[in-house]
């Protein structure tokens, strides 16, 4: 399948491991990724805070161009992009909406039937992965499975909310992400603050917002015995790996040093693919103590294997 | 505590524009309180998003407006998923948000600094650049010193580059905020 492909503007900085391994994984999952050409920024939290015209403007904008591509829908790795772009699209379907935010554009968006603009589709890439590719053919693609990693699924707000435009997973208790880790071979931990915001942008004005709501995240996890932090959005994974000595001293905790690898690193490692695939060399919290732990639980399980084949002929 | 004359200071008008703008029914919360027990900005607020939509139910615009909540609202959403009445409360809390700019009733300039940067360097680039938005915000507020501490790392993990990502239509995206700036005023 043919998608248009919206990056995000943190996958040129801050989220450049996310942007590596989530080509790569859609690459080795055969989804076909054409980038928009000469995409904008969606404006993000504080084009919505400010106007919905103007962040829908922003988001009409990429749209537009992502129909020249001639895919059938947009997907984007950032939740808080595709929300934007979800959103935008969501709004446009009411003629006045449509109306007030074309007064903002070069040219008026195409109209639909209804007199809402005809506009692409967005969806994040993981839903695209579960939806379309399906967790079964992620579990058949598996080479090195991560023998049994304790993880905790961290989503953030905006993959499953709100519900109404989302359309994916559970608001509260979504379960995606716990399903391809699975498919993987990790061991999905109970988390109960799967959805709890993590402060978000905040950290810019205030670090303390961010530091204590990632750190009762970070703290909660490693309570209930996770070994790594799974995500899938850019900014939720800055508070918790980036910022994440400074949320232990701000919520007046030991350092957690607890690797948060976004999923696709995952599921890159789990698949086989090459170093450039997984950028892990980009994370704040050394993450390599603990894949030489899952090497050496995959030794054990070998020689064990090995054993009882032996003892068996 | 605060004493509010419920009879003179309500403005039943204020009420009714809220609904309007956010396309939600306010007379159907009936203070369970659900959204601000989820309200993960709770911890910072100034007035909780359930007196503040009690606020709006009586007219009391000052109260609704007036208040740092607005700004520290993370957008989560949460308030909306959890609302038993199916009221969308953070497209609320943004419509109030909204109105209280159009009032020039800004409680949090810090914050709007940071829109305004944000927002500042995608109107000349097309893109968010976020060494941009940091340095244009420090220079806007003489704050944001607390993200000094994670500046080492970022950039020794080459996270924030230094050249920002120009796109070619910038022009054109230049041209949306000018509208909208043409529009606003």
């Amino acid at each position: 399948m043919k998608y248009a492909y919206y990056p995000g503007c943190s996958g040129h900085g801050t989220s450049v491991e996310y942007e590596a391994s989530t080509r790569a994984v859609c690459n080795a999952l055969n989804m076909d990724l054409v980038e928009i050409e000469d995409w904008n920024c969606c404006g993000s939290t504080p084009a919505h805070s400010v106007s919905h015209e103007l962040s829908a403007a922003l988001s009409a904008r990429n749209l537009l161009q992502a129909a020249k591509t001639g895919a059938d829908c947009v997907i984007s790795p950032c939740p808080s992009c595709s929300s934007n772009l979800k959103m935008a699209r969501w709004r446009m379907q009411n003629a006045e909406f449509k109306a007030k935010t074309d007064e903002l554009l070069d040219a008026p968006t195409p109209a639909n039937a209804d007199g809402g603009a005809d506009l692409m589709e967005t969806y994040s890439v993981l839903q695209a992965i579960v939806e379309n590719v399906g967790v079964d053919a992620i579990a058949r693609r598996v080479t090195y499975p991560l023998e049994g990693l304790k993880v905790v699924t961290y989503y953030g707000c905006l993959l499953s909310r709100p519900a109404k435009v989302a359309q994916f997973d559970d608001p509260e208790n979504p379960v995606s992400l716990d399903n391809v880790m699975k498919a993987l071979g990790a061991e999905v931990l109970p988390f109960a603050l799967k959805t709890e915001c993590c402060g978000a942008a905040m950290g810019i004005p205030d670090v303390n917002i961010p530091g204590s709501l990632s750190g009762r995240i970070l703290d909660t996890a490693r309570a209930v015995g996770a070994e790594a932090v799974i995500t899938a959005c850019p900014l939720c994974h800055m508070n918790l790996d980036l910022r994440q000595r400074q949320a232990a001293r701000i919520s007046g905790k030991a350092f957690f040093g607890l690797p948060v690898f976004y999923y696709t690193q995952m599921i890159a490692y789990a698949f086989g693919l090459s170093r450039e695939a997984m950028r892990l060399d980009k994370l704040a919290v050394n993450p390599y103590p603990l894949l030489d732990k899952i090497a050496a639980r995959r030794e054990a399980r070998m020689a064990e294997a090995l054993k009882t084949a032996g003892a068996a002929s | 505590m605060n004493t509010i004359r419920l009879d003179k200071a309500r403005d039943p008008a204020f009420k009714r524009q809220v609904e309007k703008e956010s396309g939600q029914n306010l007379s159907l919360c009936y203070q369970c309180g659900n959204c601000t027990a989820g309200c993960p900005g709770a911890q910072v607020y100034d007035r909780q998003v359930s007196q503040i939509m009690r606020a709006v139910q009586l007219g009391l615009k000052e109260e609704a407006l007036k208040n740092r909540s607005l700004w520290l609202c993370l957008s989560c959403s949460t308030c909306s998923a959890r609302c038993p009445n199916d009221i969308d409360v953070a497209a609320v809390m943004e419509t109030l948000r909204m109105m209280a700019r159009r009032e020039g009733w800004v409680q949090d300039r810090p914050i709007e600094s940071f829109w305004k940067a944000f927002l500042d360097t995608v109107k000349y680039t097309g893109r968010s650049y976020e060494l941009g938005v940091m340095a244009d915000y420090m220079a806007r507020t003489l704050r944001g010193w607390g993200n000094l501490e994670i500046a080492p790392m970022a950039l020794r993990k080459n996270k924030m580059p230094f050249v920002p990502s120009v796109i070619h239509g910038r022009e054109e995206v230049a041209r949306i905020f000018k509208r909208y700036a043409e529009k606003r005023s």
